[in-house]
């Protein structure tokens, strides 16, 4: 890697004071992306910010029936977190599927969905569930405006992710076609029954996780399987790649989606 | 049997050191004063180099020296070699486009070695080599193997087409006889996919001229240092022969990887000198081992069988495209040819065979042997042709088999292609498989299965491989360019200790465990008392390494045949010790016997009066120490069946590999336990192969499967426990110990075996790998599943 300034602040205030002097600077947060685009000199940032030491971005709470998680909690942390899976036990079946070992206990849910990885399993969570997610600079950004495109969020350049409230669905589950090589998401699809209605979100697919809202209407109608069947993905727009066509890809997100119901019951 | 002798379940010596992070690798070794290297590589597929600049890179802190191909021209040093010789069917010798150790004028894959900066720190290397100005004019490339002979790209500008070599084998006009009366064809298109080797630890070497001496020491990750010695000093010239020395201390893996000389350890050497003395160090990243290790496979074939109406083979005809790469790799012409079309009879009494093997030129990394080595190739296309052939002939695929294999006694058995088979018992190795896999239950097995909603099938493949590839003379009349005999010394010291020496290399096969257990059986000793060393062209006699799965069937016997040697000296000290005729001298179980007498001296005893000898016999030399070469006069020929059973989910495509049984005939076996382990790490390659791995390039010869996110190695999960019986062996002939070899069988058996089970469950052969998308697709196209619905 190049070499860079490294910061480690213990405070959410002093992280983005760094980062608003540093132009430059990138946030280091699980680092399970960042690393290996560092050593393999992909980026030369002018300053690290390491995100670690900040303890008031850890941890999960119930909240509002619901839960919010620090954006810095890493990944394990919510699989095996009892209050997890009382409450939206789907959330930690989600985090329990990603990546390996290793990632999952470096890799932190604000890692993850600031960098808006197109096959990364959060971004179908925080979309499935309708999160909002909050930040440094005290916005409530819904999980619908949040996820703007290829690595793209709505995150300014110098806001911060500290958090993340999920409210709870009465009925949730996420299935995952992984990539047997990286364990992404070819296809992975959130499927939730939620107070505002049926929220279907899918990651791998396309660019971006975005919602299969007709299959949410098709499930607004019926809570079942074969509503889905019922259902045309159209190709069209998802990624073709050595590892899947758009055709493949768009069979899968129903054959996700259905195996995401049955979990759901 | 010694306790910890022959057939023992002996713990491998090797395990504590490498489990407990103690193993001793080239990057863990630092020289004072080193230096190090980094590479600068081609970004493009093909392209001339127009201008060099190194003036910014040398000003970069810490650089000691930025050397490119003119460099290399200017020292007069002598390019990259194969050592092997392949003739085309017309007579005329293989083409062999020129390899400097850095590129001359073109560059003709990306990764090709452009330059070498060296520097200080690693950092610091890195740094410079990203300021080197590389002036390119980019060429189009030739990428498609199917495409290289019609290209208007050259890949080396004076090769027409692209060709290497188009070679042949076999008795065409037989072959075409045969097929003119058959009752059926079979007839198939293949291709047999890149692989990327892929072993743990990636290449390393360390340089190093000593001008006080003025020699040179070369550490490096080599899988056959004495090789690579002689290589480098007859056809590189960096050093002569006697003042180089080569040590491969702990190698993490090969498969086959680790044999050829590669140009980076060489300009290591070269650079060291360059820079006055100090040693250079380079370890490979390892997204450079993706694009600079040889790559494996890669050929495209059609292939023809021709049946009597009873399902008989009358005939076999193949046509294959091997992909060579850029550069013909070390030991590249002999692997589409010499190590695949002599295996196509596999066990089967096929009576005519013709193969022809046209090897390309590409813009892609160079290909030669991984693990199996053309043997895989061999096995897969002939036994997903028996397979198709079988189906079409709606026979079972047991039963086809069964009409076909060469017969018990039969043997020894000529080949159409050349080879004679020592020894084997294919019909009874079969039969066990079957039965331990429950073939005739399978049925039943396929109902539980729908009824989950999952489509069974299961594949057999029954392989055949040559191992310890021999006799030199009939070799070297093929065109090898060496030897293909081992070497040994074993030495006792004064206090009845046992050093071996051994030209082979153990780099994953645990030799120091069976190599002991080999010495401590024959010579009676402990164990414990028998230490192996490998690796070090400076201790070890002249050897020629290890691959093809040659270590103990050669190197093993070169080590009995010096044991046979102190035993012979041991007996004339122990008649003189025992005051008796040296005839009646009786070696047993570590002790040497007057015949008919309880009057016997250990081998201790013996060993000591060798070493202080004052009382001792006349004439006799003391010491006991002895040295043995063995060139043994046939290949072995390992052979098995192997039976995979999947489940298909035909919702997404994918493949679970429920169960996985491997009979194997391995001849003797010296530790059953390493022998097992080697069958689970081959098998787990092999499927590895059919549903997982493949080298992908885009139109211009990017690598697009460069790195562990695309390019998908098996894990743990995605193999069954494996089922594997290594007792129902015929020993071999072509050494004493009756052994076969057994690195190389579970990839060369296990690809066609998992293909033809998914072809049971979906009535579709898949191009591997057997990825879900294409898994997927084949069913969608399935007649077989739509006549069932």
């Amino acid at each position: 890697m190049y070499a860079f300034e490294y910061f480690r602040p213990t405070t959410l205030a002093e992280a983005a004071q760094l980062l608003a002097s540093n132009p430059e600077a990138k946030l280091l947060a699980g680092g399970q992306t960042y690393i290996p685009t560092l050593k393999q000199r992909l980026a030369k940032p002018s300053a690290v910010i390491d995100l670690g030491r900040i303890a008031e971005l850890r941890g999960i709470h119930e909240e509002a029936g619901g839960l919010t998680i620090g954006a810095m909690t890493r990944h394990a942390e919510v699989a095996s977190s009892p209050l997890v899976k009382r409450v939206i036990p789907a959330l930690a079946a989600l985090a329990e599927g990603i990546g390996d070992p290793q990632v999952r206990n470096r890799g932190t849910l604000g890692g993850s969905i600031a960098n808006n990885d197109p096959a990364a399993d959060y971004p179908a969570a925080v979309l499935g569930l309708g999160a909002t997610v909050r930040t440094s600079k005290g916005r409530a950004i819904a999980a619908d405006d949040f996820f703007t495109g290829m690595f793209e969020t709505a995150l300014e350049p110098d806001e911060i992710v500290t958090a993340v409230h999920f409210p709870k669905p009465e009925k949730a589950a996420y299935a995952k076609f992984p990539n047997p090589a990286s364990r992404y998401a070819i296809v992975g699809v959130f499927v939730a029954k939620t107070a505002s209605g049926v929220r279907v979100a899918v990651t791998g697919a396309a660019p971006c996780v975005f919602r299969a809202t007709a299959i949410e209407q098709a499930l607004e109608q019926v809570w079942s399987e074969a509503s889905i069947d019922g259902v045309t993905i159209d190709p069209t727009n998802l990624n073709s790649d050595i590892h899947a066509q758009a055709d493949y890809r768009a069979h899968l997100v129903k054959v996700m989606a259905k195996r995401a119901l049955r979990a759901a019951g | 049997m010694a306790e910890k002798g022959i057939g023992a379940r002996v713990p491998r010596k090797e395990d504590l050191r490498f489990i407990t992070g103690r193993g001793h690798y080239t990057d863990d070794i630092n020289l004072p004063g080193q230096a190090y290297a980094v590479f600068v590589r081609s970004p493009h597929a093909h392209a001339r180099i127009k201008r060099i600049d190194k003036a910014s890179a040398l000003s970069m802190p810490g650089v000691l020296a930025v050397l490119d191909g003119q460099d290399v021209a200017a020292d007069k040093l002598g390019n990259l070699v194969c050592g092997w010789l392949v003739k085309s069917k017309d007579g005329s010798p293989m083409k062999m486009g020129k390899h400097p150790l850095l590129a001359q004028e073109k560059v003709r894959y990306v990764g090709d070695r452009v330059a070498v900066v060296v520097a200080e720190t690693y950092h610091q290397a890195k740094d410079a080599a990203e300021k080197l100005v590389v002036e390119y004019e980019e060429l189009p490339a030739v990428v498609d193997l199917a495409k290289a002979h019609d290209s208007s790209v050259l890949v080396h500008d004076e090769i027409p087409n692209n060709l290497c070599y188009d070679w042949e084998l076999g008795d065409k006009a037989a072959v075409d006889a045969a097929f003119a009366k058959a009752h059926h064809v079979t007839r198939a298109e293949f291709v047999n996919n890149r692989l990327v080797p892929n072993a743990l630890e990636p290449r390393a070497a360390i340089g190093h001229w000593d001008p006080g001496q003025d020699a040179y020491t070369l550490h490096m990750t080599s899988q056959n240092p004495h090789v690579h010695r002689l290589v480098i000093s007859a056809f590189i010239g960096i050093a002569p022969e006697h003042k180089l020395r080569v040590v491969a201390p702990d190698v993490g893996g090969g498969f086959g990887s680790k044999i050829f000389i590669y140009g980076e350890e060489c300009v290591v050497l070269w650079a060291s000198k360059k820079i006055g003395g100090r040693p250079v160090k380079w370890t490979a990243e390892r997204s450079e081992s993706f694009i600079t290790d040889a790559h494996g496979r890669d050929h495209v074939t059609t292939a023809e069988l021709a049946l009597d109406a009873e399902g008989r083979f009358l005939a076999l005809r193949v046509n294959t495209k091997a992909n060579l790469g850029a550069y013909m790799s070390t030991f590249s012409s002999c692997i589409p040819t010499y190590l695949y079309a002599t295996l196509l009879a596999g066990q089967y009494k096929t009576p005519a065979i013709y193969c022809n093997v046209r090897a390309y030129y590409t813009n892609t990394v160079p290909v030669d042997a991984y693990r199996g080595a053309g043997r895989p190739e061999a096995s897969f296309l002939l036994e997903t042709l028996v397979d198709q052939a079988a189906i079409e002939m709606r026979m079972d695929p047991a039963d086809i088999r069964r009409k076909n294999f060469i017969p018990k006694d039969a043997f020894p058995y000529q080949t159409p292609v050349a080879l004679v088979y020592d020894t084997g018992d294919y019909a009874t190795v079969f039969e066990e498989a079957l039965r331990i896999a429950d073939y005739n239950g399978f049925p039943a097995r396929r109902a539980e299965s729908e009824k989950r909603g999952k489509l069974r099938g299961i594949g057999l493949s029954c392989y055949i491989e040559a191992c310890g590839i021999a006799p030199s003379a009939v070799v070297g009349s093929l065109g090898a360019g060496v030897g293909l005999w081992e070497s040994a010394k074993v030495r006792f010291t004064h206090t009845g200790k046992v050093q071996v020496l051994t030209g082979t290399h153990t780099h994953g096969q645990g030799h120091e465990t069976t190599f002991a257990q080999l010495v401590a059986d024959k010579l009676g000793v402990p164990f414990e008392d028998v230490e192996v060393i490998h690796g070090d062209t400076d201790k070890t006699p002249v050897g020629m390494g290890t691959y093809g799965s040659r270590s103990l069937a050669v190197g093993g016997e070169a080590i009995v045949k010096a044991c046979e040697k102190i035993i012979a000296k041991g007996k004339k000290i122990a008649a003189h010790l025992l005051e008796a005729s040296e005839a009646d001298i009786e070696f047993k179980d570590g002790k040497f016997t007057v015949a008919g007498t309880d009057r016997s001296k250990t081998i201790g005893e013996v060993v000591f009066a060798a070493y202080v000898p004052h009382n001792y016999p006349a004439g006799l030399e003391p010491g006991m120490e002895e040295t043995a070469f063995f060139d043994p006069p046939n290949f072995t020929f390992p052979a098995g069946t192997y039976v995979c059973e999947v489940e298909v989910d035909p919702q997404t495509g994918e493949v679970d590999i429920v169960r996985f049984v491997a009979v194997d005939d391995f001849g003797n076996v010296v530790n059953p336990m390493i022998v097992e382990g080697q069958v689970h790490g081959g098998l787990v390659q092999g499927i590895g192969q059919a549903l997982l791995e493949g080298v992908r390039y885009d139109d211009s010869g990017q690598l697009l499967t460069g790195s562990y996110m695309d390019y998908c190695m098996p894990r743990a999960s995605d193999v069954p426990f494996f089922e594997v019986v290594t007792s129902r062996g015929t020993p071999a002939v072509a050494n004493s110990l009756g052994v076969k070899g057994c690195g190389e069988a579970g990839a060369i058996g296990a690809p066609a075996a998992v293909i033809n089970a998914i072809r049971n469950a979906i009535g579709v052969r898949v191009e591997m790998p057997a990825t879900p998308e294409r898994v997927w697709r084949a069913i969608q196209q399935s007649p077989m599943l739509k006549a069932a619905e």
